[in-house]
């Protein structure tokens, strides 16, 4: 019992850490996005999407990062189609999202039918627990590079939305559409470039599914991480750096259902596995109120939640 | 002006366009476009043998796509059909246990009244959530899905498996008392009649009820709504429970008529695909109806197209993304022509093009998406 009280803990550290780069880079993605004021509800089937294709190239060219700058550009494309429809006068942005949910994951399982048996090179990692003798502390503590560059993309986003210009113009843009056009800003120029840069954000964080952590394409390989990325930019508040710390608790949560299992405690794995939904809902109940809207929320995302 | 018009053609246009895109796809994937066309026909709407598979599959359609249509009339987007199905059909799989020894009427009639309250209670969480606490529904419903699944594949691989089924798992069987058989003379289930009806009630309460009024209202101003003297949040949690026992029925229909069981055969996404035929049919509850028979078609026809084309089974996915991208898209062009005016001078084109009024405000998930144009 006292090993499975080290065993369980380092397993959920070492998941959190494996599990978190697809929630990072999807939150990211929605955060930047969302600053601008629309919600990109389709970040599911975007992730889904570059999984397959950062899959597929990879496989194709013998490079994992190719696959994962291919991933990301598939991704930044169904962002321009969702920054062009959402354009539309009359087109709404949730719903545009859910089109494209479909879209993407139906794009993605045709597509990737051929990608179901090969294997591709894999996105090589730090081993940071070399120092250790003991074989679950390295396991733990294999980092991905990938999961390195979201950390510091996290606070390079903070930095651009506190500190630059182009972060105040994004920021603008998102608070009041009509104090940003005064200034002479294009507002759907500038929500069209923030919806493909989270599209290509999205992208990459599916491109870690299937080049690191499972490491394989299969078509029930997204749970839902593009979905909970939209949820965890909320319990964020809309800052990036928060979204990296959101990143690893809902990692954390999503391990716990592997975790015990590895002790041998089977039963209720599913519902284990439901922890990081409950753990969202729970806190945006938590956090949301019907007579406020949320501090730190953009302003033209009006009264959406 | 045309305004009847106008609801005819443009989806006629936009399915138009869906089917013109798709076949630039499977062509672009080697398929031969009009070979895939005709085994659509064929496999969805060709024979009478399939035109019944077509209708089988319709019926579930028909009450899940109300799961998200009824809540679409309050302004809310909720996806959360597939979660209340498969929860609606393992209470139905326990009622159905319990009343062995009742009448079958008796208890075919209690098993759905379970599905359909547990549906019900599922989707008015996510309403209650929004009303009460301001949680975005479409977040809340989808994560509720998630949570339904697991909750269902749980129960199914463990305290109600039947030990029994081996290489799939499944609950116990429910008594043959509570089975729900076909219509006379048709090899189709009771279910596409509960279906139909489903939408017809639908129909008089969101369009001609004093409710459905109340409802649009809450749609178009909440602020509005409540002044007026409307009890938002009551309304709002009622008419999620309707939505959601429309699709607890269906989960409760696809046990006691084809399953006898609850497996993991009910997670077939027929949540998702009733909010594609919500918003094809813009939300209106007997559109619903030929919407539900045309995405069934297309979803009996995936066999056919796997077998002679040699396409993969996410054919029909595809198709249904398109559709939905194209129909969503196509929105832009309502109020935007003069039809009438179109339809009888084209040289007087220029004048007949009314300019739009300005976007609506972006990002605004409250804005009743559909509901202006049906009413």
């Amino acid at each position: 019992m006292s090993a499975a009280l080290v065993t369980v803990p380092l397993a959920i550290v070492g998941g959190a850490l494996r599990v978190s780069a697809p929630f990072l880079f999807v939150s990211l993605g929605e955060c930047v996005t969302e600053k601008s004021g629309r919600v990109n509800l389709g970040l599911e089937g975007t992730l889904v999407m570059g999984a397959m294709a950062g899959f597929g190239v990879a496989h194709a060219t013998g490079s994992p990062w190719l696959g994962v700058l291919v991933a990301g550009g598939v991704g930044a494309v169904f962002g321009l189609l969702h920054a062009w429809l959402c354009s539309l006068p009359r087109v709404n942005d949730i719903a545009v999202g859910i089109a494209l949910m479909v879209l993407g994951t139906g794009l993605a399982f045709f597509l990737g039918k051929p990608l179901i048996k090969p294997t591709a090179p894999q996105l090589p990692a730090l081993e940071l627990g070399g120092w250790s003798d003991v074989q679950a502390v390295r396991a733990a503590l294999r980092i991905n590079l990938l999961l390195l560059a979201g950390v510091a993309l996290a606070f390079a986003l903070r930095i651009l939305f506190d500190r630059t210009k182009v972060g105040l113009i994004v920021r603008t843009v998102g608070e009041s559409a009509d104090a940003a056009r005064a200034l002479g800003y294009n507002v759907t120029r500038v929500r069209t470039l923030a919806t493909a840069a989270g599209g290509f954000l999205a992208g990459v964080g599916g491109s870690f599914l299937s080049l690191y952590y499972p490491g394989s394409w299969n078509e029930g390989l997204s749970s839902g991480q593009g979905l909970m990325g939209v949820a965890l930019v909320i319990f964020s508040r809309w800052d990036p750096v928060r979204c990296l710390y959101a990143s690893l608790l809902f990692g954390g949560a999503g391990a716990l259902g592997p975790a015990l299992q590895a002790v041998g405690i089977t039963t209720g794995y599913y519902l284990f596995g439901a922890a990081p939904y409950v753990l969202t809902l729970a806190i945006m109940l938590g956090t949301s109120s019907a007579r406020r809207t949320l501090a730190g929320m953009p302003a033209e995302l009006g009264t959406a939640r | 002006m045309g305004r009847s018009l106008e609801k005819a053609i443009i989806p006629v246009a936009a399915l138009a366009v869906s089917l013109v895109l798709f076949g630039a796809f499977v062509a672009a994937a080697g398929a031969n476009p009009l070979d895939v066309y005709y085994d659509m026909y064929r496999g969805g709407f060709g024979t009478w043998f399939s035109f019944q598979n077509t209708l089988q599959r319709a019926a579930p359609l028909m009450l899940t796509a109300l799961c998200a249509l009824i809540p679409a009339h309050l302004g809310l987007i909720v996806i959360g059909g597939e979660g209340a199905l498969l929860l609606g059909a393992l209470g139905a799989v326990l009622a159905g246990r319990a009343l062995g020894s009742a009448p079958p009427i008796l208890a075919a009639t209690f098993m759905m009244v379970a599905g359909a309250a547990v549906g019900g209670v599922w989707v008015a969480l996510s309403g209650a959530m929004r009303t009460l606490r301001g949680v975005n529904e479409t977040i809340s419903s989808l994560l509720l899905n998630y949570i339904a699944i697991a909750l269902f594949n749980h129960l199914v691989e463990g305290p109600l498996r039947d030990p029994v089924s081996l290489n799939k798992p499944s609950t116990f069987p429910i008594a043959d008392a509570a089975t729900i058989g076909n219509i006379p003379g048709m090899d189709v289930h009771w279910g596409l009649v509960f279906g139909l009806l489903a939408c017809g009630l639908s129909y008089f309460l969101v369009m001609h009820s004093v409710h459905g009024f109340a409802a649009r209202m809450i749609g178009g101003n909440v602020r509005a709504a409540a002044l007026s003297g409307i009890d938002v949040a009551r309304l709002t949690i009622v008419l999620c429970f309707v939505a959601g026992a429309s699709a607890g029925i269906a989960g409760a229909v696809e046990v006691g008529a084809v399953q006898h069981t609850a497996n993991a055969t009910l997670i077939a996404g027929y949540g998702y695909t009733g909010v594609l035929v919500a918003f094809l049919a813009r939300q209106h509850p007997l559109a619903a109806i030929p919407v539900s028979l045309l995405l069934g078609g297309i979803n009996a026809s995936g066999g056919l197209l796997q077998r002679t084309e040699h396409l993969p089974d996410a054919t029909v996915k595809v198709l249904q993304g398109i559709l939905f991208v194209v129909i969503l898209a196509s929105e832009t062009l309502y109020g935007r022509y003069d039809w009438k005016i179109l339809g009888r001078a084209a040289e007087r084109k220029s004048a007949a093009v009314v300019p739009h009024a300005e976007p609506l405000a972006p990002a605004a998930g409250a804005e009743p998406t559909q509901v202006k144009g049906v009413a």
